[in-house]
């Protein structure tokens, strides 16, 4: 079932990359939610332990498919009341590094500001990607993604109840 | 300080009384409380520089020459578990020869702290141990007086370090008062000690801060802010029949709490659907053993019971569907910062841990299913606040009936502590 390692060109990676984020500023989660496999991660470590592993540490978010997709279904909800109205967001990606393939997993390094406007107050994220990217059906798809914020803590942005 | 419209009581003229007003059947805080900056001047000397204030815990410094970095009360202080004493200190982050912080990053193990401007250094104990060419300075100087300040007084309690700027403050314990009993059950339903877990949840809130310390402690909110909360529950298998049902206690000196049965489960040994078929045994495990120790009436309350405790003036200690242990300062009328952090039992099941932190982010998490719509809700009010028209916010709830879970009795007894402080004349600002 696991298909062998393919090389990608950067543009590929970016393709995807870039459409991750117009999904998100667009807010069409449900296409956002196709983007990922069934096995995916999605996680944001706390702000004072950048390398918190979820299984172990207090991190602020740890999502696996099945809570990804709640997530989405609270976001779309008029209930998420800190997302309703929803922010304005702008996702910006870049320096984008592909990395070697690990066994079919192709990591990929990006950096990134999210402009996140709602209520009268910006508010900005900034940090880097680590996503584990894979093929499937002919497709890239996200298997992992971990988002490092940069801010020494969260209270700048007060929450996170966007997805970065 | 702007006067009242319609002071309750025209004999009435302390501050505490003129923004607090308690009637037979009717409880109301001015809004002036959470919006005027005199009031929040007049809150740092009277409360926060005379009340016992959370510091950090044990954990954090388990190892000689460990240390954190905190701002408690406002001021950043740093705690250390000293190398010789084996004590935790903590101390004015401030060195005693100009000023500079001599405490430099959030955490750490160090043998010295060493100012970096002109290198006066100090051991893990407090004492100047180097003063770069000392033959500059007379014979007769009292090095000893220039060792590191420590904070009036350091307590702790099962692990909780607490500090107060005011000399004359009661114990510890006997401030804790009934807060005490309830630390300890939350904490003897531990099979071991009890540790913070890595990682801090460092946010903020544009609102006053007194409007946490209600949120942290209302069943009330509950359903209608959390319905997306609840929601997630019922898709991962949980029984919302159960509700919310309990009681609320007044715990004395301002503390309160909250105990009653929710349908979530609890790591303590409450099993949930969500907590998965695998975890069962474990959780099961837990509860045959609590019994075993306490007897099945204290075992209910530990396993079963959720508990949301304030301890005056900042700090919660949430033993619900996690245990967090939260605390957080006014930086503004209108603004708050928060440190929050997960409590767990030392060498904890790896699985039952896991569903720990899951509980924690889900729910207390500022990433989560509804701490974000907390932080929504307190802001709204902030921003109702500045609508002016409405002078008063009601927390009548329940007075006249025994204080069930999803009343206010718990909120007035913040607020009757609260009027007590403000009321007081006699307290100055501590140095």
């Amino acid at each position: 079932m696991t298909a062998p390692p393919r090389t990608v060109t950067r543009a590929e990676v970016e393709d995807l990359l870039f459409h991750e984020a117009e999904l998100l500023d667009e807010w069409d989660l449900d296409t956002w939610l196709t983007l990922y496999t069934e096995d995916s991660h999605y996680v944001v470590p706390a702000t004072d332990t950048p390398d918190g592993n979820p299984a172990t540490d207090l991190v602020l978010i740890d999502d696996d498919r099945l809570r990804m997709r709640l997530r989405v279904e609270r976001l779309n909800s008029r209930k998420a009341h800190r997302e309703y109205p929803h922010s304005r967001l702008r996702h910006l990606v870049s320096n984008v590094r592909v990395r070697e393939p690990e066994g079919d997993e192709i990591p990929v390094r990006a950096n990134f500001v999210v402009w996140r406007a709602r209520n009268g107050k910006d508010v900005t994220f900034v940090g880097s990607y680590e996503y584990r990217l894979v093929h499937r059906d002919g497709e890239l798809r996200i298997r992992g993604k971990r988002v490092m914020l940069d801010m020494t803590s969260l209270r700048p942005a007060n929450d996170v109840a966007i997805i970065l | 300080m702007t006067l009242l419209n319609d002071p309750p009581d025209s004999l009435i003229t302390g501050t505490g009384s003129r923004l607090v007003a308690e009637e037979p059947e009717r409880f109301r805080v001015h809004r002036d409380a959470m919006t005027s900056p005199d009031i929040l001047t007049d809150e740092q000397r009277k409360i926060f520089d005379h009340n016992w204030l959370y510091v950090g815990h044990e954990s954090e410094v388990a190892e000689p020459g460990d240390y954190v970095r905190r701002k408690v009360g406002g001021r950043p202080l740093f705690m250390v578990r000293g190398a010789k004493s084996k004590q935790i200190n903590v101390f004015h982050n401030s060195c005693t020869h100009r000023g500079a912080v001599v405490c430099r990053q959030d955490q750490g193990n160090a043998k010295v702290f060493q100012c970096f401007y002109h290198a006066w250094t100090f051991d893990s104990e407090g004492k100047l141990s180097g003063v770069p060419d000392r033959d500059a300075y007379g014979g007769t100087l009292d090095w000893d007086a220039l060792r590191l300040k420590q904070v009036a007084r350091v307590e702790s309690y099962r692990g909780f370090v607490f500090c107060c700027y005011d000399p004359d403050v009661v114990g510890l314990e006997e401030y804790l008062a009934g807060a005490k009993d309830y630390l300890d059950l939350i904490l003897d339903a531990a099979p071991t000690d009890m540790e913070i877990v890595r990682g801090t949840n460092e946010y903020g809130m544009d609102a006053n801060w007194k409007l946490l310390v209600e949120n942290s402690i209302d069943g009330y909110h509950a359903v209608s802010t959390h319905d997306t909360y609840f929601k997630y529950l019922v898709a991962l298998g949980t029984d919302l029949s159960v509700g919310v049902k309990g009681t609320a206690h007044d715990l004395g000196n301002g503390h309160a709490v909250l105990e009653y049965e929710a349908p979530w489960g609890r790591p303590v040994a409450k099993w949930e659907p969500l907590f998965g078929e695998d975890a069962k045994p474990s959780v099961e495990g837990l509860r045959n053993s609590l019994v075993e120790r306490f007897g099945e009436e204290r075992a209910h309350r530990m396993a079963d019971l959720n508990r949301n405790m304030l301890i005056y003036p900042n700090l919660v200690v949430n033993d619900i569907m996690a245990l967090t242990v939260r605390t957080f300062m006014p930086t503004a009328p209108n603004r708050m910062e928060i440190s929050a952090w997960e409590m767990a039992p030392r060498e904890e099941q790896p699985d039952v841990r896991q569903r720990r932190l899951d509980s924690f982010l889900t729910f207390l998490g500022p990433g989560g299913f509804a701490t974000p719509d907390d932080i929504e809700a307190l802001e709204s009010c902030q921003q109702g606040f500045s609508s002016g028209g409405v002078e008063w916010n009601d927390i009548s709830r329940g007075m006249t009936r025994e204080p069930e879970a999803n009343d206010e009795a718990q909120m007035r007894a913040f607020w009757r502590r609260w009027r007590e402080d403000m009321n007081r004349d006699d307290l100055g600002a501590m140095r």
